[in-house]
């Protein structure tokens, strides 16, 4: 069970500045670990942080503070070459079909650019090599030479991921892909990812707002809440025992497709709305929301402790 | 059969673009009875949000034309109303909230004038009539702040308060129908399940019925009482919630069970899922559309759209495994659902909370 | 309503080959022979185009076309209207105005092209970097470019020339190049800034891509559509300002024959003999209206969303 750390963030925080309102915490102070070959999870509802995290850790933006380490170094002191390297250990896919392709590339040049930067293959190899990609996720040959807008949603999706795959990546980040595709789609999608996972033992960090589909799919499960990390656990261990009252409500709030189980089940509707993240006060953040919030909660920010082996909850009610 | 408060039959509505016809809906027959709640499930293109525009007379046109069939909401002919009386029935008689509140509420309005435009448009009140009503209704929605937040602008409220602004605007006059087009799917699970109890209350207190589009089958479970699952454009199969979810017949309808992962199911690496992609509405199969995806296809799909068969309890589904000369291929089928049942784990509820 | 036989229903399954047939086949294609098949169907595009072409056929050989030179003076046949000898008439000093005419609109149009897109690509580029790298580099060449095109360009174009001397076809670029790449620029950096934060500049960046792969292979391409229309526009512009500066006397100096030399010229004598000026700016104002209708088909055809 005890895999090699492959990437692993220590402290990380990132904000932003709004001009006139202040500062957008959009991570505060993140501790992750992600082990080589395992599906992490990363859970939150929108503007908790978690789309701001995967593109600190694919090095799109610059962390404020704290450290982003790959196999033990950290990914801001390299040099050159190792930060190519980096680019070509971990790769990224993306929510927006439609718009994480270049519209005036086809999909060999698409699929190939990765090829070209690193250097890996030329000229017939080259070729070949997006080819394979390309049966890889389960597109023709004759694909090769269309544009994006000739495709569907689901079919860019496996564009993006052969994209992504042309590197041959160790770490894999996965930005929401499949939150704007159709049912059968999605599953068509992950059960690709799934595959793609075992030939390649690639790491997932998979960022998405469903739950159900995450809890499927993961070794671990982070729920991120305002930037912050609230619970993180194994899968099935997050779903039958969470403690923090945040995990508690989403997982009550989502529906289950059972209309027996929907007439059944108690919901915890939480009051409000999800607070902005801009000009983050120092108590807990879902203190505001929480049922079981009290004093202690408004006044100081819990830090994510261990509460049984591998469960790790922030929590002052714990 | 007339005390449905809406009766559409055999609809069908066609774009008309530059690059031919597009027959975004194909001949459907549905209808919605007094304070229930009915769910048009299918994923993009099948046709739904077409369908209750049309029925709200919101049709785009041109490119859009009803090309066939007839819709009668509470016995009037909706397609042969003047423009007048449309709109003496839109937002008053039946109303629609949308998936993407931003973009259909006026960023220069504040949101109290807002709720209060349509309630004054179709009742003579003054001002202050109409603003005590505004305020009734946000109590209604319990709306946090009611004072001042009735003096915002769409901007200044988070997407959920904007998504109960919509609900309050489409319910002020108390409408027969509330089309609700994908109402939580921009929104956050936690907000989403505010909205979906607000709806459910207010149909209660509001004596509205309900026709709910969407593709998220938890939602469906959650307030539909009755389903139609539509394909490109056909509605494959209909009935009953419990019908659908626990007696599902046609094929389309397993597969997009099957794709959804359940919170509460063991886990399960590996979906079902249904190959391929829908197929184009600018050249619509001959036969059965789903037969191209449908891994019990047999030639008599491809040639041909399937009758529709009735089994009990007002459930009916579109496919050719339920005639007589298919038996065998349908038992197979009946077997595989069965065994898939079985292995994805439904109906068990280890520890749902 | 079809009849279905239903004693004669065929319950065989399907084999993958009878299901494959909602795949569409299309020919292989590049990026431009698609946006040609689009131009191809805009038939106001098309026809600019073709008259386009027939001008540059004609400023090419149309001097050949009959056996006088522009720049022989033939005192027995000045002042001449149309006529057999003579398909466009002569000038004051008896010179051929067919062959000016072609000869003038080889000039006009060399500079017309050369000073559109020299001052785009030096535009394109600026403002790419600009835009893409943002902050400070940004702030600098956007100020420079307000302070810049703060004064009326033809100052400059004016000073310039004065300075370099008139009549030749590189000073004319130059001078249109030092104050034409502002506009562009602008334009890019506003373009480069919606680009850049698309998930497909993103993806290139997390592949490790340097920020000239990215400006030069993703960022200017995706402009290039509305650049392409803004050059086409762009054309007409320089040969009205080519025109105007050698109606003032900066421009292209006699005997060399361009357009606006042509007009000026006639300008003189427009009452005794119309048709001399007539012609050159029928010829001008063919010129920007086929620019014109071909820049509206481009945009069409170049705008991907416009396809199907």
């Amino acid at each position: 069970m005890e895999r090699k750390v492959l990437l692993e963030t220590q402290d990380l925080r990132k904000t932003f500045e709004i001009r006139g309102r202040g500062t957008l915490t959009a991570v505060g102070g993140v501790n992750l670990k992600l082990h080589a070959g395992e599906t992490l999870g990363l859970v939150g509802e929108s503007g908790c942080g978690k789309t701001t995290l995967g593109r600190t850790l694919v090095k799109l933006y610059r962390p404020d503070s704290g450290r982003i380490l790959f196999e033990g170094k950290d990914i801001w002191t390299q040099n050159r070459k190792e930060n190519l390297h980096y680019h070509k250990d971990v790769q990224m896919i993306y929510q927006d079909p439609y718009a994480s392709l270049d519209p005036l590339s086809v999909v060999s040049t698409s699929i190939g650019e990765g090829l070209d930067i690193h250097g890996l293959y030329r000229g017939r190899e080259r070729r070949e090599r997006i080819l394979e990609l390309l049966q890889m996720v389960g597109l023709n040959r004759e694909h090769a030479n269309r544009f994006p807008h000739e495709f569907s949603g689901g079919q860019r999706q496996r564009i993006g991921i052969a994209r992504a795959l042309a590197v041959e990546p160790r770490v894999l980040v996965c930005d929401e892909p499949i939150s704007a595709l159709d049912v059968s789609i999605q599953a068509q999608i992950i059960n690709l990812l799934m595959r793609l996972q075992q030939e390649t033992g690639m790491a997932y960090l998979f960022i998405t707002h469903d739950l159900s589909m995450v809890k499927a799919i993961s070794d671990r499960i982070a729920v991120m809440y305002l930037g912050s990390i609230v619970e993180m656990a194994g899968a099935e261990t997050l779903y039958a025992r969470h403690c923090h009252p945040y995990t508690e409500a989403l997982l009550s709030a989502i529906p289950i497709p059972d209309p027996e189980v929907e007439a059944k089940r108690k919901r915890i509707l939480l009051r409000g709305d999800i607070p902005s993240p801009v000009n983050l006060g120092k108590g807990c953040p879902f203190a505001g929301r929480c049922p079981r919030a009290d004093a202690k909660c408004h006044d100081s920010c819990p830090e994510l402790r261990e509460v049984e082996k591998g469960h790790f909850a922030a929590c002052h009610r714990v | 059969m007339t005390e449905h408060i809406l009766d559409v039959r055999d609809l069908a509505v066609s774009f008309f673009t530059y690059a031919g016809e597009v027959q975004a809906v194909r001949g459907i027959t549905w209808h919605l009875d007094r304070h229930e709640t009915v769910a048009l499930v299918g994923e993009s293109g099948c046709g739904k949000s077409v369908t209750i525009q049309t029925v709200m007379g919101l049709l785009q046109s041109p490119p859009g034309r009803v090309t066939g069939g007839s819709i009668h909401f509470e016995g009037l002919d909706m397609l042969k109303l003047t423009p007048r009386e449309l709109r003496s029935i839109q937002g008053n008689r039946m109303s629609m909230i949308f998936q993407d509140p931003l973009s259909y509420l006026n960023p220069t309005m504040r949101v109290g004038e807002q709720i209060a435009e349509s309630y004054r448009l179709h009742h003579r009140v003054n001002r202050r009539e109409a603003q005590a009503k505004v305020r009734e209704m946000m109590e209604l929605i319990s709306f946090p702040e009611p004072e001042r937040n009735m003096r915002a602008f769409p901007h200044q409220l988070s997407g959920g308060m904007r998504q109960r602004i919509m609900v309050a605007m489409a319910l002020i006059c108390s409408p027969g129908i509330l089309f609700a087009d994908e109402p939580t799917t921009a929104l956050d699970v936690t907000i989403q399940a505010q909205i979906i109890e607000l709806m459910n209350e207010l149909k209660e207190k509001l004596d509205t019925s309900i026709v709910l589009i969407t593709h998220d089958l938890g939602v469906v479970a959650n307030m539909a009482e009755r389903i139609y699952v539509m394909y490109a454009g056909k509605i494959v199969e209909r009935g009953s919630a419990a019908d659908i979810f626990y007696r599902p017949r046609h094929p389309y309808t397993w597969g997009l069970l099957q794709s959804v992962p359940r919170l509460d199911a063991r886990q399960d690496r590996v979906f079902r899922y249904i190959p391929g992609t829908p197929p184009d509405l600018l050249n619509p199969p001959a036969g059965c559309p789903f037969a191209a995806r449908c891994p019990y296809a047999c030639r008599a799909c491809a040639a041909y759209m399937p009758e529709e068969t009735d089994f009990e309890n007002a459930h009916a589904c579109r496919c050719w495994l339920y005639h007589e000369g298919a038996e065998e291929l349908r038992k197979k089928a009946e077997a595989d659902w069965k065994e898939q049942g079985k292995e994805v784990g439904s109906h068990g509820e280890e520890g749902a909370s | 309503m079809q009849i279905i036989q239903r004693n004669r229903l065929d319950f065989t399954p399907l084999s993958p080959d009878e299901l494959s047939g909602e795949e569409m086949v299309r020919p292989e294609t590049t990026y431009f022979r698609d946006v040609w098949r689009n131009l191809k169907k805009r038939k106001t595009a098309i026809a600019s185009l073709v008259i386009l072409a027939l001008l540059v056929f004609m400023v090419l050989f149309g001097p050949m076309m009959n056996s006088y030179n522009y720049y022989s003076n033939d005192y027995s046949a000045a002042n001449q209207g149309p006529s057999g000898e003579h398909w466009f008439g002569t000038d004051t000093l008896g010179r051929d105005l067919w062959t000016r005419v072609w000869v003038g609109g080889r000039v006009s149009l060399l500079i017309a092209i050369l000073a559109t897109i020299i001052p785009y690509a030096i535009g394109m580029l600026i403002g790419g970097v600009s835009g893409y790298f943002g902050g400070k580099i940004d702030m600098l060449i956007m100020r420079i470019i307000d302070v810049l095109m703060g004064i009326p360009s033809l100052i400059y174009d004016i000073l310039l020339i004065m300075v370099l001397g008139s009549g030749s076809i590189s000073t004319l670029v130059l001078a249109f190049t030092i104050t034409g790449w502002l506009g562009s620029a602008r334009t890019t950096r506003g373009l480069v800034l919606q680009l850049k934060e698309r998930e497909f500049v993103m993806a290139s960046t997390t592949l490790g891509a340097s920020p000239m792969r990215i400006i030069l292979r993703h960022l200017l391409p995706n402009t290039l559509g509305i650049i392409v229309v803004g050059m086409t526009m762009t054309i007409p512009s320089v040969i009205f300002a080519e025109a105007f500066l050698s109606f003032i006397g900066l421009g292209i100096t006699p005997p060399n024959p361009s357009w606006g030399q042509l007009i000026k010229e006639a300008s003189e004598v427009f009452k005794q003999y119309p048709y001399r000026f007539i012609i050159p700016c029928i010829f001008v104002g063919l010129t920007m209206l086929c620019f014109n209708l071909l820049g509206d088909g481009l945009r069409d055809a170049l705008d991907p969303r416009l396809r199907s």
